[in-house]
């Protein structure tokens, strides 16, 4: 058993860096340019909201559709660090995931009680709070954004970052803390019939999802080096959720392939000008049609097991 | 005065979220969908009024009508490609494709080639407005039509909900959709008429607002439709006179807002409301508590 996951731990990390030394080489060639090599650190920031989404909506069942609070409260906290206490870079990451899981915390307390739809539009509502009140205070900027963030993210940083995120989700849902999450999404009362506190699940997934979204949040601060507070608003939360819905709820590698498809779909349909707003959307409501017809590109992640994505949230 | 003149303004501002939020709680207690296109259609019907207006010169009452059966028929169009195939699926999976459905109708909108993104003026001999002086109170003949007309169209709502024949219907489908398919009603007729009426009303809303504000651009559907769906949450979703009266408290709340304490603040103190209320009854204002059955 330990041998088999030390194993699997060995094949992991020996991927990821094979990968990252390929990516590394392709960038310090300039065989792409700097407009992909952005692509590219997006994708991997969108992979660490996504995780931390799927935590919540795909293995805990919790409906939340205001994360991209969580991405705005990091990526302000990291910079106001970095620029005023002037820390270095990593502990300004380290600043900002905790005050996104204070946060996230404090919000979960009381809004976790709440089920389905209410949870969703509460969070929705916090989302929307939080943009407001930064648009108000004029020490991040206002509503105009911030600007002169140092530029500290490089695509070493944000990919291991990454990897330690997939990790971390990996193994709490591996844990007896992430089955109990699961148990919660199956059925909220038996799992409380059978023990399970599940009020602290939640805000340990609630919490744990905060961090991650504050220190990506941190990340693409220190990477666009301006930040405007409508760019976080509810619907940056709603891209996030559509990530998860369609790698399939509570799958990582659907989760990470997804994310990378449609965090470059739009640029790849760049071409197409002003129509690429459209074919987007389309492509979106057609691939949930499909979906629902059983031609779906999350099921080929999901791991066999009775009945589990019937109504995972009905 | 002042105060008694905001409560007007509020009156106005809510009765135009109230149009929007039936529809949201309408098809929400009958599917069970958050239709996040539902300000998008408002942004339609507001369209569609627009060019009966400035391009066959119609007057207002043609050109309101114009707006609401154009904004249903798209209701209904949205409802039988995108929704239906999808009427047995999570709901994630629906409430994404009505994310998508509302970016589609955005962002088709803005193209050149349908209505642009620019902003358009509504023509202003559509329905002049006038102040009405009562005492010290300054009344715009324009706030007291919308008020007028949307009283209007609630009341023929509930005479069509609990009179007709088709309300039934309507009231067993939400009640169990299944047990009324049994008793031989055409659950897609039925979901088509909610959607129908919904968005009829949210077109009613645009064609208003248009008039009131005169400006009119393909994303001002967004922060309405918003404030329109927390409306409904507040006054219990899935139930109509809820949806009503959440929209009125929504806008008279952000008018005194805006006067009284922050012109900036107003959305967060909107969404605080919200969050409060459904803290303390989770159901909302006029929802029943519903115990879960093991």
């Amino acid at each position: 058993m330990i041998r088999n996951s030390l194993k699997r731990f060995a094949i992991f990390m020996a991927t990821s860096i094979i990968i990252f030394v390929i990516l590394t080489f392709i960038i310090n060639q300039n065989i792409i340019n700097q407009y992909d090599v952005r692509i590219l650190v997006l994708i991997c920031i969108n992979i660490m909201l996504a995780l931390s989404v799927n935590l919540i909506v795909g293995f805990t069942g919790q409906f939340t559709i205001g994360h991209s609070a969580f991405m705005a409260i990091g990526a302000y906290a990291a910079a106001m660090l970095t620029i005023n206490l002037k820390l270095p870079f990593p502990l300004s990451l380290l600043g900002a995931g905790i005050i996104a899981g204070f946060i996230g915390l404090l919000i979960g307390i009381p809004t976790l009680r709440l089920k389905g739809d209410y949870l969703a539009i509460t969070t929705l509502g916090f989302c929307q709070i939080v943009v407001v009140v930064i648009q108000n205070i004029p020490q991040l900027g206002g509503a105009q954004g911030l600007t002169g963030i140092p530029p500290k993210t490089t695509f070493a940083w944000t990919f291991f970052t990454m990897i330690v995120t997939i990790l971390v989700i990996y193994n709490i849902v591996h844990s007896s803390q992430g089955r109990a999450m699961i148990s919660i999404r199956e059925d909220e009362i038996a799992a409380e019939a059978m023990g399970i506190n599940s009020t602290k699940y939640k805000i340990m997934a609630f919490v744990i999802g905060a961090f991650i979204a504050g220190v990506a949040g941190g990340l693409y601060s220190h990477y666009m080096m301006y930040i405007e507070p409508q760019s976080f608003n509810f619907l940056k939360s709603m891209d996030f959720i559509v990530y998860v819905v369609l790698g399939g709820l509570g799958s990582i590698p659907g989760c990470i392939i997804s994310t990378a498809v449609l965090t470059y779909l739009p640029e790849g349909l760049r071409g197409f000008g002003d129509l690429r707003m459209v074919i987007y959307p389309i492509l979106l409501i057609v691939i949930m049609i499909l979906n629902a017809k059983g031609i779906s590109p999350s099921k080929l992640f999901k791991r066999k097991s009775k009945g589990r994505d019937k109504d995972a949230i009905a | 005065m002042e105060f008694l003149q905001q409560v007007i303004n509020g009156l106005a501002l809510g009765s135009v979220y109230a149009l929007i939020a039936i529809g949201y709680t309408m098809v929400y207690g009958i599917i069970g969908l958050i239709n996040f296109a539902h300000g998008d259609i408002y942004m339609m019907g507001a369209f569609f009024g627009f060019f009966a207006a400035s391009k066959f010169n119609l007057p207002f009452i043609p050109t309101l009508a114009i707006g609401m059966i154009c904004a249903a028929v798209l209701g209904v169009a949205i409802e039988k490609i995108a929704y239906k195939p999808l009427r047995n699926s999570p709901k994630l999976s629906l409430l994404i494709t009505a994310i998508g459905m509302s970016l589609l109708l955005e962002n088709g909108s803005r193209l050149d080639f349908i209505f642009g993104p620019d902003y358009r003026t509504y023509p202003s001999n559509l329905l002049p407005s006038q102040i009405i002086k009562i005492g010290a109170l300054r009344l715009d003949s324009l706030h007291l039509i919308i008020i007028l007309i949307s009283i209007l169209l609630a009341a023929l709502l509930q005479i069509i909900v609990f009179r007709t024949k088709v309300g039934k219907a309507m009231r067993a489908t939400s009640f169990d959709k299944d047990a009324a398919a049994l008793m031989g009603i055409n659950i897609d007729n039925i979901i088509s008429i909610t959607f129908a009426i919904g968005s009829a009303l949210a077109g009613a809303a645009g064609v208003l607002v248009g008039i009131l504000y005169s400006r009119i651009d393909p994303y001002m559907g967004i922060m309405p439709g918003l404030k329109a769906f927390i409306a409904a949450v507040l006054g219990g979703i899935g139930i109509i006179p809820g949806a009503v009266l959440g929209g009125i408290i929504m806008g008279i709340a952000e008018t005194f807002t805006k006067v009284y304490i922050s012109s900036k603040l107003s959305d967060a103190i909107a969404f605080a409301i919200l969050i409060v209320i459904l803290l303390i009854k989770p159901s909302g204002l006029l929802g029943k508590k519903s115990n879960v059955k093991v």
